[in-house]
């Protein structure tokens, strides 16, 4: 069902992930997760060192934070992120590079994990593994399904459906041991009996070094049973979650549910990666795989950069700012978002940054709607754009928006990138969805 | 670099756009036009061109000195329907009434619901049938086509219509029927409006704008299901009254039709379900006047009476939301 075919452009395939070199200063974000923002649990003047905890969860749905560095926590104040909001941040300035004790730093593979799914639980929830895939979800609380509901299928979302985009595609070449042994993890704290690392099959070496992945493990333990790799057609957006569910299971979750109603739990190959690094490396969320890349951009690269990296400082080291830049993205260029602020950090869940020329990124001059459906037909989840869109203009209409399903409108991008006539349709349907969305939650209160 | 560039999501293009898909139209009909000026001759080339050009001198004056409003003609749009109307002209039409047939698909089918988008029947029809009644001998003044320099052309009457005259007299049908040969039907051979006489080259036309998927098949595969199950139930029960669905498939516009204007865009329905039954009703409604109504043939009819229900089926029928029952 719907879905577009926007030019792969995966220029940055086959760079290697490099390690950046470590920033003289980090800032490090205390929201970097869906959910109440960490508490700080050190003060201006504190030492720490690289993997020490910096602040705790804030609520249920919450992730803890850790130094992505060794050095000296200069301020804990708000600092502008990179759409130029004041977020709180942790300044830690540098020294060395000295990790806290109980980290396993090298490169060593380590296939046996603890049986008990509660100890491995309790490391994902410790070192503030999230969602690595764009939601940034607290990961420990997906994997604790509510009660009465039953998980019957993992999926490991390797799809990377977003043009450009590399840094996942590299893992699985470079770290697809690491990344299986974090999906039998996943596996065995769901307790289910299946798992699908579900790949586009543009990308035939990662497919065929997973399966040979695989077939290694499985000789090592019967915990790698029932894992599997899956092709999937490559399609915009196929590796968003419910699209993901409906070409994996044939299953579709229902507007307003969860994958777990459908018996599914999605999680994303750079995540089963830091489950990897938190179980079996006692390692946190300190860096993560992050492609450059764009055109106009003189050096394409995946690299391994600390959380909490000046964004600046990744552009300078590999060549600076090309003159013919219009946007930088953070992202892919569907459903990223554009930086204002270069002195912005990273987060952890930044997965790219993109250079875009003016000529790549222009929007048309709006005109007529000229009915051709091609916004409908390119909806991933059967809405009707072109209809949302009149609504929406026409005011006062929040009931028919309603009616016309608008709040499941996953944001995709594909109606505007679709219509020929360059109707601003995904913004216009986004206002409309928040305004759909506020109606709804204040129904569900009122109904309590 | 100067500054960076915030807009939201998405932040690229398919570059698809209103102007690049109208263009694929006109480049789909090329094909057609260049057939029906080789066995027309120059008289085709002047209705052509005049259909063009007023329809795009029509859409500039009105955009600019009525409406105040941007000029359109850079979408192309204009283009196709002054092809369209030419393409469903006889040969012989003078000059002026091919203008008014512009001044009545651009100015009143077109620019009185406020351009393109907005109207509800297709303006090319539109201008057709306005001519067809307001100007019938010139509009059934068919020739037999002669080749592009041929000097004048005989007149000669569509299959269509010699057929329904040959009935009306008392004719059989399978003696007014033999004189037309299968390739004859396929190949431009025949008395007829431009855009009727050569199935093939629309039908390559068609073709291309498929595999550009500028268009979906499904309209024009379910009108042409309908006319050949109708034809055929009705050719078998009495045979020596009515036309198979070969003859109906061939001729007649219905390539034409079918391909080139019930697919319009804008007066077409949205989803697929109402556009099958859209092609349905085209069908049906084009051989019920074929068989029984006064005009030879019924496409154009056919085709602007589903136009008006398009409001109507754009309601009832919707894609399949996901999750959704
Ligand atoms: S952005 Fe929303 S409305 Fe547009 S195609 Fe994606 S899901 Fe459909
Ligand atoms: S794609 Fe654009 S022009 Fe086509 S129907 Fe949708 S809104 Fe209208």
């Amino acid at each position: 069902m719907g879905g577009v075919h926007p030019a792969d452009n995966k220029i940055s395939r086959d760079c290697k992930i490099e390690v950046l070199p470590i920033p003289e200063t980090v800032y490090i974000h205390l929201g970097q997760h869906i959910g109440a923002p960490a508490k700080p649990v050190v003060a201006v003047g504190d030492k720490v060192k690289a993997g020490q905890l910096i602040a705790e969860p804030g609520g249920f749905v919450s992730a803890a934070i850790h130094s992505s560095v060794s050095g000296t926590v200069k301020s804990i104040a708000p600092r502008k992120d990179l759409a130029g909001n004041p977020q709180m941040c942790v300044e830690i300035a540098v020294e060395g590079d000295e990790w806290l004790e109980g980290i396993d730093t090298t490169d060593t593979v380590i296939r046996e994990f603890p049986d008990d799914p509660a100890v491995c639980l309790d490391k994902i929830k410790a070192a503030g593994v999230v969602g690595l895939g764009g939601a940034t979800f607290p990961t420990a609380v997906k994997l604790t399904p509510p009660p009465g509901k039953k998980c019957e299928m993992l999926i490991i979302n390797g799809c990377e459906c977003e043009p450009y985009l590399t840094s996942d595609f590299r893992t699985l070449l470079e770290k697809g041991e690491q990344v299986v042994i974090g999906a039998a993890i996943i596996k065995s704290i769901l307790k289910v009996d299946k798992a699908t690392i579900a790949i586009e099959d543009n990308k035939p070496e990662a497919i065929d070094h997973i399966q040979k992945v695989l077939a290694e493990l499985r000789k090592v333990s019967p915990k790698y049973d029932g894992i599997s790799v899956m092709s999937l057609m490559k399609k915009y957006p196929e590796g968003g979650e419910k699209q993901l569910i409906d070409a994996v299971m044939h299953r579709q979750v229902a507007s307003g549910g969860l994958p777990i109603d459908v018996g599914a739990v999605v999680q994303n190959v750079a995540t089963a990666l830091a489950v990897y690094d938190a179980v079996q490396k006692n390692k946190p969320i300190v860096d993560n795989s992050v492609t450059v890349t764009g055109e106009c951009f003189p050096r394409q690269a995946n690299l391994l950069v600390r959380v909490g990296t000046p964004l600046k400082f990744i552009i300078d080291y590999l060549g600076g700012v090309p003159q013919d830049t219009a946007k930088i993205i953070s992202g892919g260029p569907m459903m990223g978002r554009a930086i204002a602020n270069l002195e912005a950090a990273t987060l952890k869940g930044t997965s790219a940054l993109l250079f875009l020329t003016k000529a790549q990124t222009a929007r048309g001059k709006e005109s007529n709607c000229i009915r051709c459906g091609k916004c409908a037909e390119a909806c991933p989840m059967g809405l009707e754009p072109f209809l949302l869109n009149r609504l929406s203009r026409a005011g006062g209409m929040l009931d028919q928006l309603e009616a016309n399903a608008v709040q499941d409108c996953i944001e995709c991008g594909c109606c505007l990138y679709s219509c020929p006539a360059n109707i601003p349709l995904l913004d216009v349907i986004r206002q409309s969805k928040g305004q759909v969305l506020g109606i709804i939650k204040a129904r569900a209160a009122a109904k309590k | 670099m100067d500054k960076l560039l915030v807009s939201p999501s998405p932040h690229i293009h398919s570059k698809v756009s209103t102007k690049s898909l109208m263009r694929d139209v006109v480049f789909a009909l090329v094909p057609a036009a260049v057939v029906s000026v080789v066995f027309y001759g120059l008289g085709e080339l002047l209705v052509l061109g005049v259909s063009i050009l007023s329809c795009l001198l029509l859409e500039y004056l009105i955009t600019r000195f009525l409406l105040n409003k941007d000029c359109t003609l850079g979408d192309w749009s204009a283009v196709v329907t002054g092809l369209l109307l030419a393409l469903n002209l006889p040969s012989a039409t003078p000059w002026w009434v091919v203008f008014v047939g512009a001044v009545v698909a651009i100015g009143v089918a077109k620019m009185t619901f406020g351009g393109l988008g907005q109207n509800v029947f297709n303006p090319a029809l539109v201008g057709r049938v306005f001519l067809l009644v307001s100007f019938p001998t010139y509009m059934t003044d068919w020739r037999i086509p002669t080749g592009l320099f041929g000097a004048d052309a005989a007149s000669g009457a569509t299959p269509l219509g010699v057929i329904k005259k040959g009935l009306l007299e008392g004719g059989q049908l399978s003696d007014l029927t033999a004189q037309y040969e299968w390739k004859d039907l396929l190949f431009a051979n025949l008395g007829g409006s431009a855009g009727e006489i050569s199935s093939i080259a629309l039908l390559i036309g068609f073709g291309y704008l498929l595999l550009r998927k500028v268009v979906r098949p499904h309209i024009t595969l379910s009108i042409w299901a309908t006319v050949a199950v109708v034809s055929l139930i009705f050719s078998l029960a009495a045979p020596d009254k009515f036309t198979g669905p070969a003859f109906n498939l061939l001729t007649g516009g219905l390539i034409l039709g079918s391909c080139f204007m019930a697919t319009d865009y804008v007066t077409s329905p949205m989803s697929i379900k109402g556009g099958i039954i859209f092609g349905i009703g085209i069908g049906f409604i084009t051989m019920m006047i074929r068989y029984f109504g006064s005009y030879p043939e019924g496409m154009s009819f056919a085709i602007l009476i589903m136009n008006a229900t398009v409001p109507l089926l754009n309601n009832w029928f919707h894609q399949k939301k996901y999750g959704r029952a």
